[in-house]
């Protein structure tokens, strides 16, 4: 297993640099000099010099990339534009919140999206395979914000049950914090828990048809026995890695979540910094989320590998 | 013995067999008929008897819908139809020039992998890696912050988020297509390597990459209309129906109606792409004939 993750994580490092040229080209896609975008409103000429010397802008092109991914590994990610914290403590401060969303929204896709492929799978088909499949293809066709804009309208406005934005920490108030999550979390799971129900139903179909369902069956165990103890538990190892994989998707889901129920996380810091022109926090986010997802796949492979036996000898 | 004609690709008649299994497909003929729907209202949009999309009206602000406004009017007194038929042209649009933007790199780059392998494969493949890594809206925001906030640029931001799954679905065919024997047999006859990827090559890796290609409008239309919500695509006054849900929050109480039409309309039209790329897929899978 250690020269498994040793293997993944040499292959993860040329991933990982490329990943952070393009980060780094970014910046240069900006239109003009790119110290001026820094300036905002300033053109004072000393200020726009001390900016050029400041991020080595005046330098050749490696060496500007070389002086800030050197500080990039050191964890300097650069100054934020607006509120002159470093761009890496900022992350870490939203985080957080953004996690706690995710963690909440996992688990309500969990909830509907696997109970829903396995009876999709087992009933195949049938009139409710039928409807459990429009649901789920509804799931994903539907924008999240826009979900997120009509329960805001019926909950929170019509009905006055819950609050329409806002945040408050579970270590402050544990229930209001369940109450403020619970929306954006329904909404940033919905078009999961369609993606999972998809993969759960596809997994399982496919453990269905096997000899040891067969077998199971044979010796007389009950359906219920069959369907979960032996099907399902063998269709689990795809819909892990799947879970894990979908990290990608909750932090860019997170994004517009964030912002329609003005939740103070990860995804409003990325929009905000996008309307403050705040570039280098921009660039902190797209890689930190590039080099966090990498790490979720390593994870993915390792989970797929501890749960399925076969695998495991494989080199 | 193998000869040339034995190794050609398959003919076209599979073509006739996929036409008829997505004719069959109900899911799929549903999908067809919500985009052509669309894409019809879209093509005549300048000519439908409807007030302009950026037309204001003081007397009739945020009016319910009635007889003068079917869907009522917004914050400004325009005509809520209208701006809905002018969206849908700036939704397709985007999501179809997206998707080509993407094809338009994607293929030539997964087919120079697939097809050189060695050093090119390596680079290419390793690019593309990396652009996955990056969650695919998070990449779109990054990109279309740093090209600045307008429809074009969304495209492009999209289309290059959207690109690298077209890399590696190419790549990958044409790798599967290499091992053919009629490729073995175009090259004993001394094709060109541009002849054998323009004769063999693309027409066989196409039906996944028009499925893909599908599936992925339905993506780009939902990135548009986020992106043109945060304020990064389509710009005020001209319409898009991400532009007018992000005003329409602002108005829930007074006037839910300029939130209603827009939200649905992008669900049926990615409905719409959605089910027929997957009756395409269906279609064209060999196994399930």
């Amino acid at each position: 297993m250690i020269g498994f993750f040793l293997r993944r994580l040499l292959i993860a490092i040329p991933t990982i640099l490329l990943i952070s040229v393009f980060v780094f080209a970014l910046q240069k896609l900006l239109p003009g000099d790119p110290v001026l975008a820094m300036a905002g409103e300033e053109r004072d000429p000393e200020v726009l010099e001390f900016l050029r010397a400041k991020y080595h802008l005046s330098d050749p092109l490696y060496r500007q990339y070389l002086s800030w991914i050197g500080g990039a590994l050191q964890g300097d990610l650069g100054i934020s534009l607006r509120t002159q914290q470093p761009v890496l403590t900022l992350i870490g401060e939203k985080l957080p919140v953004t996690i706690q969303l995710a963690v909440m929204a996992l688990i309500i896709a969990l909830v509907i999206g696997v109970p829903t492929g396995v009876i999709s799978a087992y009933r195949k088909g049938s009139l409710i395979d039928w409807g459990a499949n429009l649901v789920a293809l509804s799931g994903l066709s539907i924008p999240n914000f826009w979900l997120g804009i009509m329960l805001i309208l019926l909950v929170s406005v019509k009905w006055g049950l819950l609050p329409a934005s806002g945040y408050v920490s579970p270590f402050e108030d544990l229930g209001q914090s369940i109450k403020t999550m619970i929306m954006p979390a329904f909404v940033l799971g919905t078009g999961l828990a369609a993606t999972l129900m998809r993969h759960t139903r596809s997994a399982m179909l496919g453990v269905l048809r096997s000899d040891y369902v067969r077998t199971a069956r044979a010796k007389g165990l009950s359906e219920r026995v069959v369907v979960i103890k032996h099907a399902l538990r063998n269709a689990l190892v795809p819909i892990i890695t799947v879970t894990t994989l979908l990290f990608g998707e909750l932090l860019a889901g997170a994004v517009l979540t964030e912002q329609i129920f003005t939740i103070p996380g990860f995804g409003k810091l990325v929009v905000d910094a996008v309307f403050n022109r705040d570039y280098a926090v921009v660039q902190g986010i797209v890689l930190c989320t590039a080099v966090a997802f990498i790490a979720m796949n390593i994870l993915a492979d390792a989970i797929y590998r501890i749960l399925n036996p076969r695998m495991r000898d494989e080199q | 013995m193998t000869t040339l004609t034995d190794t050609m690709p398959p003919s076209r008649k599979p073509r006739s067999r996929v036409w008829r299994k997505l004719r069959r497909n109900p899911s799929a003929l549903l999908g067809a008929v919500l985009v052509g729907f669309f894409a019809l209202v879209a093509v005549l949009a300048p000519v439908l008897p409807l007030p302009g999309p950026m037309e204001t009206d003081w007397m009739a602000v945020r009016k319910a819908p009635s007889g003068a406004h079917l869907l009522g009017t917004d914050e400004i007194g325009r005509d809520v139809l209208a701006r809905m038929v002018w969206g849908a042209q700036a939704s397709l649009l985007a999501g179809v020039v997206s998707v080509a933007i993407a094809l338009a790199i994607g293929i030539p780059l997964g087919v120079a992998a697939g097809y050189a392998r060695g050093w090119t494969d390596a680079v290419i493949s390793r690019g593309t890696e990396a652009l996955l890594a990056a969650p695919f809206l998070i990449l779109a925001i990054a990109l279309a912050a740093f090209l600045g906030p307008s429809l074009s640029n969304a495209m492009i931001a999209i289309g290059l988020s959207a690109m690298p799954v077209f890399v590696r679905l190419a790549r990958a065919q044409t790798m599967s297509v290499m091992t053919e024997d009629y490729i073995e047999s175009a090259r004993a006859i001394g094709l060109t390597h541009m002849a054998i990827i323009w004769r063999y090559i693309l027409p066989n890796i196409f039906p996944p990459l028009l499925v893909q290609a599908t599936l992925t409008v339905a993506t780009a239309i939902i990135a548009e209309a986020s992106l043109s919500f945060l304020g990064l695509g389509q710009q005020p006054p001209a319409p898009s129906w991400g532009s007018m849900l992000n005003v329409a929050k602002n108005f829930l109480e007074q006037a839910p109606w300029i939130a209603l039409w827009p939200g649905i309309a992008i669900f049926l039209v990615v409905l719409g792409f959605n089910l027929l790329g997957d009756g395409l897929r269906d279609a064209l899978d060999p196994r399930d004939s």
